[in-house]
């Protein structure tokens, strides 16, 4: 009945191997993904880096006496704090595969809050510690909306932007909300200098220190590459992803909390217009630093160079006394450019 | 090569294949496969997991090319060089899961990537009647054209699947398991539908696991087993079982398993009383003790990866589980690994891996807590604990730090097992560990489960090769139609008599 073939080789799921066989064969490339940093990674911060020297030279070249001045460069770092805490947050919920729409929404809402009169009667450290919460709380409110609700995050935030800008009109009546003298302290955290940079500028710092540590070093860190990079796969490891789902967006809602303390600090306002856009500005640094959108890839490293481009490309165009209708255009155009140039890099990589 | 009734015939043949050959890398998936298909018949393509039918069937839509052999259309000889190419040679292929999209209607399903359009305008009212016309000719007359696809049950989609195949104007309709995703009566309806179409000429390639269905719909029989033709054109009614069974079941490849143990396992680690999953699971009761290998045998879709599933807490389940005496709270994976389970599930890449992660961390995904602190990692201790697993497994290359996408289907494997090869791990739940995975491999991971089961880790098999379940496990429990229906010691069990049991005694329908 049966005839005799000495070399045959049963084959299941044979063009699987096949595919396998294949990516053996390109050069191995892990995008932040390995015990220690792979080298795309390393290559990708390093076109960031060029990126950013270039720029400085064009400003060099264009406004000598302006760009390379202590003045400039603090308040560009300043310029940068607000929009890159909320950042580092967006890295984490973009990693994790989600995303976050409602993060300028949450900061405005916070620094309302905060700057109401019964909140402000209790004093700066009791403003802070509110917009913290505040954030936070809307961000978890996020987070139970998609795991729990199972909402899709694009929804579940878009619906948060919407609702916490008309909470902040509502609770300030469309005015801008000042911090009173007494709470003086707050508004220090721009005004005084350490080592000729503004305090808020080390809360920027420390936020990005902490955000990496927690990234690289934690489990928390290395579970939400899993989530994002194959939720099912980290599910049946005995990874609970839904709830480090909702503590993603929890995180992303407490960055937007301390971004608006120093947006308060900065304009010495809590207002229902802080932070319009930021989502997008946010989101296109995250990108452009390389971070997949679709989750499981990404550094905050990358994100802050990403910001920090974009925040020196606003600076060039208002020390040339550029339109600032031209500056979106060339904002535009970058993020097109960087995502054009990664995915030339994955293809060659992978 | 066994040609029992290759009877002249009036009619031609339709279709014929010649020595096909396919080549993968490591794997020899098709080795000389002949096809013959006549107009008009229902031609069957019978074969165990891995025998290349699936690979065949890619030729046969475009989808793969051959390395070498020759495919003839009415004796003409023809290059099906994508899927367009064998579309308009008049070929359609209905995949197990039907390629339609949901949001769409009937009419726009079917004449999707060939609408009949003005000035990109489609042209609704005649797309409508022609859908009309072809539901008619399937007796499908009750299906309205602007019917969203999503709102229909899965007979009604498969019936989509052919009128579009029709719309194509096909000679040749391919197939693959159509009958899986049906209800008993529906199953009758398809058999009408097929009927209808080859009384018009149309030939019916048809696969199928059960027996019972060839019988009843099918003309003429082939055989495949590990990439060979090894019988073409067996009377589909009249051939004995047992020839079928043995055609399919005569195996060239020796797998070389671990001896068993000698001594007496030890105490009861899994117990599962009534477990149900509803709809695919009904009222299912085992154990397993430590040290011990238990197989689940039976066909896709009979229940048994499901039943692992439940027990793992992935999926919705009824019922009672107990590891170590103490009761499971069902439902939750998290706990599942807590209390001491793991899972090497079914679809390695979509469910087991992190592809762009490094093996490292592929390692270590789901013990994380073993080497942090507070959250903390101590980076030093994972990375030594992963150097280990990698030397002991012997994962090729070496290389922890390599990303997982970058090896073999075996290493990898190797890999999702390692994830629990840690202290206090009482129960392994393996699903399908060697798909993908070529006959070197096999033996090591034959012997690295063995390895688990002597260090008393109780293992819970689950394969859709019946030789392997009866190689590797020391008890088997055979699943059909969502119940155990029959339990034996692997070693008074051989492979026809497990056969038997999963396909030919299932009734199909009615």
């Amino acid at each position: 009945m049966t005839e005799v073939n000495p070399q045959k080789v049963s084959a299941p799921e044979a063009d699987e191997q096949a595919r396998v066989e294949a990516a053996a064969v390109a050069p191995s490339g892990s995008g932040g993904g390995g015990l220690r940093l792979g080298r795309m990674g390393e290559a990708r911060h390093l076109g960031l880096v060029i990126a950013l020297a270039l720029l400085a030279v064009v400003g060099l070249i264009t406004t000598p006496d302006t760009f390379a001045t202590t003045s400039n460069m603090v308040s560009l770092l300043a310029l940068a704090a607000t929009i890159g805490v909320i950042t580092v947050g967006m890295t984490f919920v973009i990693i994790g595969g989600g995303i976050d729409l409602s993060v300028g929404a949450i900061m405005a809402l916070a620094s309302v809050w905060a700057t109401t009169l019964a909140t402000q009667a209790y004093g700066p450290v009791v403003m802070a510690v509110c917009a913290i919460l505040v954030g936070t709380g809307a961000g978890l409110l996020n987070g139970f909306l998609i795991s729990y609700g199972r909402m899709v995050p694009f929804i579940a935030t878009l619906a948060m932007l919407v609702a916490a800008r008309g909470l902040a009109q509502r609770m300030s009546e469309r005015k801008t909300q000042l911090v009173s003298q007494d709470n003086g302290a707050l508004i220090e955290l721009s005004t005084t200098r350490v080592l000729g940079l503004p305090l808020l500028v080390y809360i920027f710092a420390v936020v990005v220190a902490v955000g990496w540590l927690i990234l690289n070093r934690t489990t928390f860190g290395r579970r939400t590459y899993a989530v994002g990079g194959n939720p099912e796969a980290a599910r049946l490891a005995g990874i609970d992803v839904r709830r480090h789902t909702m503590l993603l967006y929890g995180l992303s809602g407490l960055c937007c909390g301390i971004a608006a303390v120093i947006i308060m600090a900065r304009t010495t306002t809590g207002s229902s217009t802080h932070g319009d856009l930021y989502e997008l500005d946010a989101i296109a640094a995250v990108i452009i630093g390389g971070t997949l959108l679709t989750g499981g890839r990404g550094t905050i490293i990358g994100s802050i160079l990403g910001l920090l481009i974009f925040t020196v490309i606003t600076n060039l165009f208002i020390l040339n006394g550029l339109n600032t209708s031209d500056q979106l255009i060339a904002k535009g155009l970058i993020i097109v450019v960087a995502v054009l140039l990664q995915r030339r890099s994955l293809q060659t990589a992978t | 090569m066994e040609d029992i009734s290759r009877e002249q015939s009036d009619n031609p043949s339709l279709l014929q294949m010649r020595g096909i050959v396919k080549q993968f890398p490591g794997v020899r998936a098709l080795d000389g496969v002949d096809l013959d298909v006549r107009a008009g018949e229902v031609h069957c393509l019978l074969g165990q997991n891995g025998a290349g039918k699936s690979t065949l069937i890619k030729v046969l839509a475009g989808a793969h090319q051959p390395d070498s052999g020759e495919v003839l259309l009415n004796g003409e000889a023809v290059r099906l060089a994508n899927p367009t190419a064998a579309m308009r040679q008049g070929i359609a292929t209905i995949y197990q899961e039907l390629d339609l999209v949901d949001g769409l209607s009937v009419a726009e399903n079917i004449f999707l990537g060939h609408e009949q359009a003005v000035w990109g305008f489609t042209k609704r009212g005649e797309m409508f009647a022609a859908t009309r016309k072809l539901l008619a000719r399937l007796g499908h007359g009750e299906i309205r054209p602007q019917t969203e696809v999503g709102r229909l049950s899965p007979a009604g989609k498969q019936v989509v699947s052919m009128a579009r195949a029709l719309s194509h104007e096909a000679r040749l309709i391919v197939m693959d398991e159509p009958s899986a995703a049906l209800a008993h009566d529906e199953v009758s309806n398809l058999f009408r539908i097929i009927r209808e179409l080859t009384s018009q000429g149309v030939a019916v390639v048809y696969i199928s696991h059960r027996l019972e269905e060839i019988r009843e719909i099918g003309d003429r029989v082939t055989v495949l087993k590990d990439g060979r033709t090894v019988a073409v054109g067996l009377p589909a009614r009249t051939t004995p079982t047992a020839t079928v069974v043995s055609l399919m079941t005569g195996r060239n490849v020796e797998y070389v398993f671990p001896p068993r143990p000698t001594g007496e396992f030890g105490e009861e680690v899994l117990r599962v009383e009534n477990l149900t999953v509803p709809g695919v699971v009904s009222g299912v009761s085992f154990t397993v003790r430590a040290g011990e290998i238990v197989g689940l045998a039976g066909l896709v879709g009979s229940g048994r990866s499901e039943i692992m599933e439940a027990v793992y807490g992935a999926r919705r389940a009824s019922g009672k589980v107990t590891l170590n005496g103490k009761p499971v709270k069902l439902g939750n994976t998290a706990n599942s690994v807590r209390i001491g389970m793991g899972l090497a599930p079914e679809e390695r890449k979509a469910q087991g891996l992190l592809l762009d992660q490094s093996v490292a961390r592929n390692i270590t995904l789901a013990t994380l807590g073993r080497y942090s602190r507070f959250g903390w990692l101590n980076r030093k201790q994972e990375s030594a604990e992963a150097d280990r697993l990698v030397k002991a497994l012997d994962i090729r290359p070496p290389d922890p730090t390599r990303p997982i996408k970058t090896l073999s289907g075996g290493n990898q494997q190797k890999a999702v097992i390692g994830r629990w090869l840690v202290e206090g791990r009482r129960l392994l739940l393996l699903d399908e560990p060697t798909r993908g995975v070529d006959v070197g491999a096999r033996a090591e991971l034959y012997a690295l489960v063995r390895r688990q089961a002597d260090e008393g880790v109780a293992v819970l098999l689950v394969s859709s090769e019946v030789p392997e379940v009866l190689g590797l496990a020391d008890r088997v429990l055979v699943v059909r139609d969502g119940r155990v229906v029959h339990e034996a010691p692997a070693t008074e069990l051989d492979e026809h008599h497990v056969l038997d049991l999963v396909m030919d005694a299932t009734p199909s329908h009615g």
